[in-house]
């Protein structure tokens, strides 16, 4: 028989507001095992927990029911509790009377009514608990970066820098991601290049890192501190350790109508290719799509040119396995399509752009060498219009736009604004608006600037059409201010585009058995709390794969992704969660219905030798669970049509008392 | 009927939640009767969530839009300012003796420059 303590929480007025805590810690002390019951304001400050720990002692508990918040807030908090009195931590249940009880009842009856019930079934199931004891795992002192952009890089030098190896993984010839497209960056207007590219060479110098690129992670399987990753590394018919980045290649290929991704299709680059001037690593790629030498086997050119003998036209993917004790993932973001939007004519004329394509043009580096010119005849523009939220904040044309805000698109045009009147004063700068979004440091300034010091027209409206006539952009706008409609002759539109995850985001999720939301950015662990975990273990998330974020921002989350898995590398060992799945062998027929639904192949099957009951010995194949692949997520439990497979903490014994508790009622 | 009682009927008529409306003003930047009405696509929205219904309903407005949808097509939010100006006009020619045109007008309207799309929201206008 339990000797059990109930202790009642108010969470100040969460709880206490709508149940009444009184009553509810009074009915609980004559349920079966219950010797001690209480309440009190904040069971989770020192003084609340040095209640649970005096009443452990001084009635005997062996176990305890504390009535409070959501598990996922404080279940750890109580067992910390649990176990520094000398109590199994696993002896601890938490009924959630705030989340599911107090925050979601108006009056104090139905409140207090459910509160008690909720709390019968905690005690009920504690009366059946067992002591547990989670095993322990090793570490491996590796982590790897999914994702080169600057939230990857940071990552990974940071890791690096605290002595641990690391990898990047990246799918791209080179590692930089978006910043290493951009031209200035907000709100210091330092060029990106400028920033990012020491970084990028740190990266490849340092003894830590090992870069990958041009590859991509195709299998993950194991757990947190022992992750078996496989690494696909494309074909990219250069030998990297000897190619020299000389770039001979890349002048000779005759094969030159290759649109280039780097300049976002804004001009053409060979087959065999170097991204950009400073890309890491620097060496050539050949693109297999338009290479005539793999299509057709004639030419060959690059092999002639290249004095380094680098050239490998029968390279093939080779396939790397590695183990990594955290993963980190940064794949960064894209802007959506155009397409859809026929309203702004981007498919019709080559003089509506994206703002990202704007980097491009203003760049030094991009395809006008930085002279703003048009796409379509080479002429300097005189009238501009931007467009924000251009499929942003679209609540009904999920097929083509996004719910939420991109956040960095109000920041961003306000610098192309400024970066155009500042360089071409004779041009006329518009931006329609819906609303201008600044929250940051120095940002509202630097808006402000665009407009007072500057002389950018700001228009509150949106546009409704852009119709090509001519050499011109028709653009029909609302000016809600004056409320007016305006046509503007312009002679480029810029468009900022929305951003959206990565495509290759969601199966690694899947891969990484991490969460996402509905819009396919990872989830954090918690919104407010752990924002750069995800909720599984050992994974953790930098960058805009978790959300829209400017450079500042994504590089603060990317060294607080590193902190969390310095945090994780220096251990030796990890505490593993005991409550996994069990299957009792003598019931177990071996008919695999667990393993085809376990997500995280923890299931494997063995032939085991059993004796009779007349005495004689049977081969049977039964299911075994590994420990330290198990997540107990309860799938296999459920599956099971004999009932050999059980959970430890969540028996079924158990789950079932709980639900008897619940209708006695 | 009363403002409150009218905004829910025009909001049950056109089965509109104005509320979804955030004030960007791309129905009225699409609109090509823009300058012959004297409320926008966006004032619809907003009036009528205000309960200012009365001067939408004595406007000309709600005989100059063209019901041509672009607003309702262009609209992020999905609000259909259209369909309230349909259901602002269905209000204000139900009103007995409210018609604006007759059976008689009809053939006087058929050219070669009037497009479809007009004739059959003219029809809508007419009550019997
Ligand atoms: C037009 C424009 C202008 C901007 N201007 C500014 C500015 O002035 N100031 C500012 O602070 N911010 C600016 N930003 C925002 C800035 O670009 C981002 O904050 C930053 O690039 C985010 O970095 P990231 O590493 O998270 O993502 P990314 O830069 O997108 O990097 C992700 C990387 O991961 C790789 N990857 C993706 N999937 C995989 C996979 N499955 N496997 C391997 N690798 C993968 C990608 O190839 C890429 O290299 C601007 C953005 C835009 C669109
Ligand atoms: S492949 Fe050869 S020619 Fe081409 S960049 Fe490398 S070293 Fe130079
Ligand atoms: S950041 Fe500005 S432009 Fe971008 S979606 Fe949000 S409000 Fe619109
Ligand atoms: S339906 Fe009417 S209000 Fe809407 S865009 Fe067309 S003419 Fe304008
Ligand atoms: S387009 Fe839609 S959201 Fe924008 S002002 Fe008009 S009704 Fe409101």
């Amino acid at each position: 028989m339990q000797r059990i303590g109930v202790f009642v929480c108010w969470c100040g007025s969460n709880i206490a507001g709508t149940v009444d805590v009184h009553a509810v810690a009074e009915a609980l002390k004559t349920e079966s095992g219950v010797v001690f019951s209480t309440d009190y304001q904040y069971m989770c400050s020192q003084a609340g927990q040095d209640i649970i720990k005096n009443a452990i002692h001084e009635h005997s508990l062996t176990g305890i029911v504390v009535c409070s918040c959501s598990p996922r807030m404080h279940e750890a908090t109580f067992r910390k509790t649990a176990a520094a009195a000398g109590l199994n931590p696993y002896m601890v249940e938490i009924a959630n009377i705030r989340e599911q009880c107090s925050w979601i009842h108006k009056d104090m009856l139905s409140g207090t009514e459910k509160a008690i019930i909720l709390g019968k079934a905690a005690v009920a199931k504690v009366n059946l608990n067992a002591p547990l004891t989670p095993g322990q795992s090793t570490v491996t002192k590796r982590a790897l970066v999914i994702g080169g952009g600057i939230a990857g890089i940071q990552t990974a030098l940071d890791i690096a820098d605290a002595g641990f190896p690391v990898d990047i993984v990246e799918k791209k010839p080179t590692i930089g991601g978006k910043m290493a497209q951009l031209d200035k960056t907000f709100p210091t207007l330092d060029c990106a290049a400028c920033i990012l590219t020491p970084k990028m060479v740190d990266a490849a110098q340092n003894e830590n890192i090992r870069i990958y690129s041009y590859s991509e992670v195709t299998e993950v399987g194991g757990y947190v501190g022992n992750f078996d990753v496989t690494i696909k590394r494309k074909a990219r018919y250069v030998k990297e350790d000897i190619c020299t980045g000389c770039g001979l290649c890349t002048e000779k290929c005759p094969q030159k109508k290759v649109p280039n991704e780097f300049n976002l299709g804004m001009d053409n680059r060979r087959a065999i290719y170097i991204p950009f001037a400073q890309a890491v690593p620097k060496v050539a790629t050949i693109d297999a799509d338009y290479c005539t030498m793999l299509k057709t086997g004639k030419c060959g050119v690059c092999a002639k040119v290249c004095t380094a003998g680098a050239i490998d036209y029968n390279a093939k993917d080779e396939f790397v396995k590695e183990k990594y004790g955290a993963i980190v993932v940064a794949t960064g973001y894209n802007p959506i399509s155009m397409e859809k939007f026929d309203e702004f004519a981007y498919s019709q004329s080559k003089d509506v752009i994206t703002s990202l394509e704007f980097e491009r043009l203003t760049n030094a580096a991009g395809p006008t060498s930085g002279k703003l010119l048009r796409p379509s005849d080479g002429e300097h523009p005189h009238k501009i219009v931007f467009v924000q939220c251009v499929g942003s904040r679209c609540e009904n044309c999920a097929e083509k736009g996004k719910e939420y805000c991109s956040k960095i698109c109000c920041m961003y045009t306000a610098k192309h604004a400024m970066l155009i009147r500042d360089k071409y004063p004779d041009t006329d700068v518009y931006v329609f608006y819906i609303d201008v979004r600044t929250p940051g440091k120095a940002f509202d300034e630097f808006y402000r600037r665009a407009v007072e010091e500057y002389g950018v027209h700001y228009i509150k409206g949106m546009v409704g059409k852009v119709v090509p006539e001519g050499k011109k952009l028709l653009v029909q706008a609302s000016d809600l201010i004056n409320g007016k409609q305006l046509h503007i002759d312009a002679d480029l539109v810029v468009l900022a585009a929305a951003i959206e995850p990565d495509k290759s985001a969601r199966p690694l999720a899947t891969m990484l058995t991490a969460s996402m939301d509905t819009n396919d950015f990872f989830t954090e662990a918690h919104p407010k709390l752990r924002p750069v975990e995800s909720p599984t273990a050992g994974v953790f998330l930098s960058g805009c794969c978790q959300g829209p974020k400017d450079i500042p921002e994504t590089v603060s989350q990317a060294s607080a992704a590193a902190s969390k898995v310095i945090g994780l590398l220096v251990k030796d060992h990890l505490t593993g969660n005991p409550c996994i799945a069990q299957s009792n062998e003598l019931m177990c027929n071996g008919c695999s219905s667990c393993e085809r639904v376990c997500p995280y192949g923890a299931i494997t099957y063995e032939e085991k030798e059993f004796r009779m009951p007349d005495r004689t010995t049977k081969l049977r194949r039964v299911a075994s669970v590994n420990p330290a692949v198990c997540q107990g997520c309860g799938a296999c439990t459920v599956a099971c049509p004999s009932g050999a497979m059980d959970l430890n903490g969540f028996k079924n014994n158990q789950i079932m008392a709980e639900v008897d508790a619940i209708c006695k009622m | 009927m009363n403002n409150t009682e009218l905004k829910k009927e025009i909001l049950r008529i056109s089965g509109v939640n104005v509320k979804k409306c955030m004030k960007c003003g791309k129905c009225s930047a699409s609109c090509p009767a823009y300058d012959e009405m004297e409320f926008h696509p966006h004032q619809f929205a907003s009036m009528i969530d205000n309960g200012e219904i009365e001067p939408l309903l004595r406007s000309d407005s709600l005989y100059r839009c063209l019901s041509c949808f672009a607003c309702m097509e262009r609209c992020p939010r999905g609000v259909e300012p259209a369909k309230l100006i349909e259901a602002v006009r269905l209000t204000a020619i139900r009103k007995q003796g409210a018609n604006r045109m007759t059976a008689d007008d009809v053939p006087q309207m058929l050219d070669d420059n009037t497009p479809g799309q007009l004739l059959v929201s003219a029809f809508r206008k007419y009550t019997k």
